[in-house]
């Protein structure tokens, strides 16, 4: 019996022919573009598409950070559904599995279970008012969890009983690409919203960072490059590594300076339920109030000066930018090395002169991550309103108790005066 | 370089080379001791084979008993041994299918990875359940404090010398690799920790869902035994509907009688918790609700039957019942997810570790679910949030956010009544 994994499930033998390089398929170059670099030579040409396409992109960005705070969470999402197209599309030609019709309507309700659950907890948590009027949602909120599974097992029962007799491996393969895939891109995505909330200026300030840092490792690398870096990237070198760590660093530091002044960048994120929408207004935390720091002596001779007025977070600033230049690359290495595996040259063909918006954010994994484990780590401690919610689902009593340790607690400190009457 | 890099590809990953190598096993190490050959050398071949069976199966429910009675810290200390030989078992079978022996880094990532995550989740657990004995030591407070960012640290360690461990003709095996790692890292890893938690909640909670799982195991095999007759699913032909029924029943009638018999037990039935004076861990407390004998009252259709009007029962039987049906209906999903596993890559067991029944994971692929299901129904059902951390996070934030929460929550009690002004004045 000729198994279709015999002919498919070998996919490393035969994937070197079959696997086609990148298509020279859909240039999507917009037509103006076409005429106006059309005297070019086609280097000249492909640097320019590559230049305009850049600044759209900055533009875009810019545009939607005006827009707001939802505008960008749904930016995030389309680019974390996008992401995942890209890659899923990218293990159904690495293992020609389009005959398999399940499999991308699974991959597809996998990537809604596990959004579903994500957003269920952050919406519990920013929500907390609004959801407390609604009973559905009320509902809803006390067993997400539950829920959430439930869904994610009615997807994995499916996916057992989906297992046809010669489509075995295959089937466990893309399985396992799904899953590693919504690993990579949801949860990452998640956390950049989770880093939003926190204050736009975690969201703006590491993301401007990796960006910076591309941009100015690859003017390094093309005027002063000389040594290679590593096998995996020929084109990078260390000149344009260290060169794009120092202007990155220097980059952090201004922007943070910059955008550390407004409330809009600063304050924490909170959907007002009077006005039904999102609002950053707040006291702006320590973190963002001038401080006059002394400056080390052999700086002191330099300057000219004995202290300077920074904010704190232009100190954290130094951490990301450290962090996006150092290790944000390796997110690259490790797309790359992802690339060769399987032979292919771009992600997708979005973005002309680009490749894919995976190509565009390979950078950024790590990026995201690390900026919630250094706010957790370093910068806040547990979420209020999560804090508040987890106290108003507990039994009575149990409040009650708590109730009166918090008492003592703040009479101790001075927080609360005795004699005050409600 | 791509002919040569087709080459290698060709012979490292060929899965159509592996299929000779896979398709008739090696001959398999016999681990049956020598005592028992000798003593059923006289059966026949299939009598043997059944009676290995039986004979391991008893030795392992045997051995279950012997580490509950050794208590929580023998139980946890089993999990993680579990956890580990599974791990192993799937990542060699991973080396199998890809030929990666000669991949020297990968041994050492895969299990470097291992050592991240244990890390990670068992700090969370420590920090949650030993507060007060990681506040008292210095050195292991500032690792709790900063438990997120170092735990975060290693794993990018491991990412880097993944990334700088990428050679020029074997990318494809090692993403391979690095794949298979992270996925057999979210099975097995997870799930163990699950199950600690589940322990930490009462060992009832660890104790009733391994064993309907098991019961479910036996009685389907029984059932299908002496009254198969159709078949339930392609992946696994010995499974027949009429042992998928009778094992649901039995299994819902045995996990009954369980909790009935272990809701008495105060060893059973409290969380486990760490008593700081001991150095150890105690089981004590004042049992909850659900585990106080209750009036039910029966409905008419079975009054007739059975002639009674009431009936005595532990709330948690209740709960059983949910757990019961989740083991007999969803817990063979998992294990036909393994079956699978094993027809796509051409094995027949995950290992040779226990004669007669295969590998540990062969026992245990029936509970990756079941682990995850308990957890999420305490989670939702039973308990709320947990009080002790409650206070312990509040107590971390900032003077402001503090007064916050104390007004809301005192406004919110006073709402529903449970505080009235004369009380406030105590």
């Amino acid at each position: 019996e000729t198994d279709i994994d015999d002919r498919y499930g070998d996919l490393d033998s035969r994937a070197d022919s079959d696997v086609p390089e990148i298509p020279p398929s859909s240039d999507r170059t917009p037509e103006i573009l076409q005429k106006a670099l059309s005297g070019l030579s086609s280097r000249w040409k492909n640097w320019w598409i590559r230049g305009i396409l850049t600044l759209t992109m900055i533009s875009l960005f810019f545009l939607t950070i005006y827009m707001g705070s939802f505008m960008l969470m749904l930016l995030v999402l389309g680019i974390q559904v996008k992401c995942f197209h890209e890659i899923i599309t990218i293990g159904y030609r690495v293992y020609h599995s389009y005959e398999l019709p399940w499999f991308r309507t699974l991959s597809w309700y996998f990537l809604l279970c596990v959004n579903y659950f994500f957003y269920g907890e952050t919406v519990a948590d920013y929500f907390a008012t609004f959801v407390q009027r609604e009973e559905q949602l009320q509902f809803l909120i006390r067993y997400h969890r539950f829920i959430s599974f439930a869904l994610y097992l009615a997807g994995f029962c499916m996916f057992v009983l989906s297992l046809v007799k010669k489509h075995y491996r295959l089937q466990f393969y893309m399985f396992a690409w799904t899953h590693v895939t919504l690993l990579i891109t949801v949860t990452q995505s998640h956390l950049v919203i989770q880093n939003l909330f926190e204050g736009m200026i975690w969201f703006l300030v590491p993301i401007s960072s990796v960006i910076c840092n591309d941009i100015t490792a690859y003017l390094f690398g093309f005027f002063f490059g000389r040594t290679p870096l590593i096998k995996l990237s020929p084109k990078k070198t260390w000149e344009g590594f260290i060169g794009g760590f120092f202007s990155t660093v220097v980059f952090g530091f201004i922007a943070a300076y910059v955008l550390s002044k407004y409330q809009y960048f600063v304050c924490p994120v909170e959907y007002r339920s009077d006005v039904n929408s999102f609002v950053t207004e707040c006291e702006p935390a320590d973190l963002f109030q001038l401080h006059s720091y002394q400056l080390p002596s052999f700086l002191q001779a330099v300057l000219r000066r004995d202290t300077v007025s920074l904010y704190p977070f232009q100190i954290h600033s130094i951490a990301l930018s450290t962090f996006a230049s150092l290790i944000g690359p390796f997110g690259g290495f490790f797309a790359s090395g992802f690339k060769r595996a399987f032979k292919i040259k771009d992600f997708a063909n979005t973005i002309p002169g680009h490749g894919g918006i995976m190509d565009r954010f390979d950078c950024q994994y790590l990026m995201a991550t690390f900026v919630h484990v250094y706010i957790t780590s370093f910068i806040r401690g547990p979420n209020p309103s999560k804090v508040l919610q987890q106290l108003l689902v507990l039994q009575p009593e149990q409040q009650l108790s708590i109730y009166r340790t918090l008492k003592t607690h703040l009479l101790e400190k001075g927080l609360l005066q005795p004699a005050l009457k409600v | 370089e791509l002919e040569s890099e087709a080459k290698v590809d060709g012979e490292a990953a060929s899965d159509s080379e592996s299929r000779a190598d896979l398709v008739a096993p090696p001959a398999p190490v016999d681990n049956t001791p020598e005592v028992l050959n000798r003593a059923l050398s006289n059966l026949s071949s299939r009598w043997k084979n059944w009676w290995v069976r039986g004979i391991l199966t008893l030795a392992m429910i045997t051995f279950f008993f012997i580490i509950i009675y050794l208590g929580p810290m023998v139980l946890m200390m089993i999990v993680m041994c579990v956890q580990i030989k599974c791990f192993h078992e799937i990542i060699t079978i991973g080396y199998n299918v890809y030929h990666s022996y000669d991949l020297p880094w990968f041994r050492t990532l895969s299990w470097y990875f291992l050592l991240c995550v244990n890390y990670f989740f068992y700090g969370e657990t420590v920090t949650d359940y030993f507060f007060t004995l990681v506040q008292r030591e210095e050195p292991l407070r500032i690792l709790s404090k900063y438990h997120r960012f170092i735990s975060f640290t290693l794993y990018l360690t491991g990412f880097c010398m993944f990334v700088l461990s990428l050679v020029k003709k074997h990318y494809r095996l090692q993403f391979y690799m690095f794949g298979w790692t992270h996925v057999t890292l979210l099975i097995v890893v997870t799930q163990s920790h699950l199950v600690i938690h589940n322990l930490f909640e009462g060992m009832i909670w660890f104790i009733v869902p391994i064993s309907c799982v098991i019961c479910n195991d036996i009685m389907a095999y029984m059932f299908g035994f002496f009254f198969g007759r159709t078949p339930l699913i392609k992946l696994s032909p010995k499974k027949t509907w009429e042992g998928f029924i009778g094992g649901f029943f039995a299994t819902v009638v045995f996990g009954l009688l369980l909790s009935y018999v272990m809701s008495g037990y105060r060893c059973f039935v409290c969380p486990v918790e760490y008593n700081n004076d001991t150095n150890s861990f105690t089981v004590d407390c004042e049992p909850s609700d659900l585990f106080r004998l209750q009036e039910y009252n029966i409905p008419g259709v079975i009054q007739s039957v059975v002639g009674w009007k009431t009936i005595r029962m532990y709330p948690f039987q209740i709960h059983s019942i949910a757990l019961s049906t989740f083991a007999s209906l969803i817990g063979p999903f998992g294990g036909f997810f393994a079956s699978g596993f094993k027809r796509a890559f051409k094995i027949k067991d995950f290992a040779n570790t226990i004669p007669g029944h295969g590998g540990i994971m062969d026992r245990f692929d029936c509970q990756y679910l079941m682990a995850t299901f308990v957890n999420v129904y305490i989670a939702s059902f039973i308990r709320g949030p947990n009080p002790s951390k409650l206070i312990q996070q509040f107590l971390t934030l900032r003077p402001d956010q503090q007064l916050h929460i104390f007004n809301t929550l005192k406004s919110h009690l006073m709402d529903k009544g449970i505080l009235t002004a004369a009380t406030e004045d105590e």
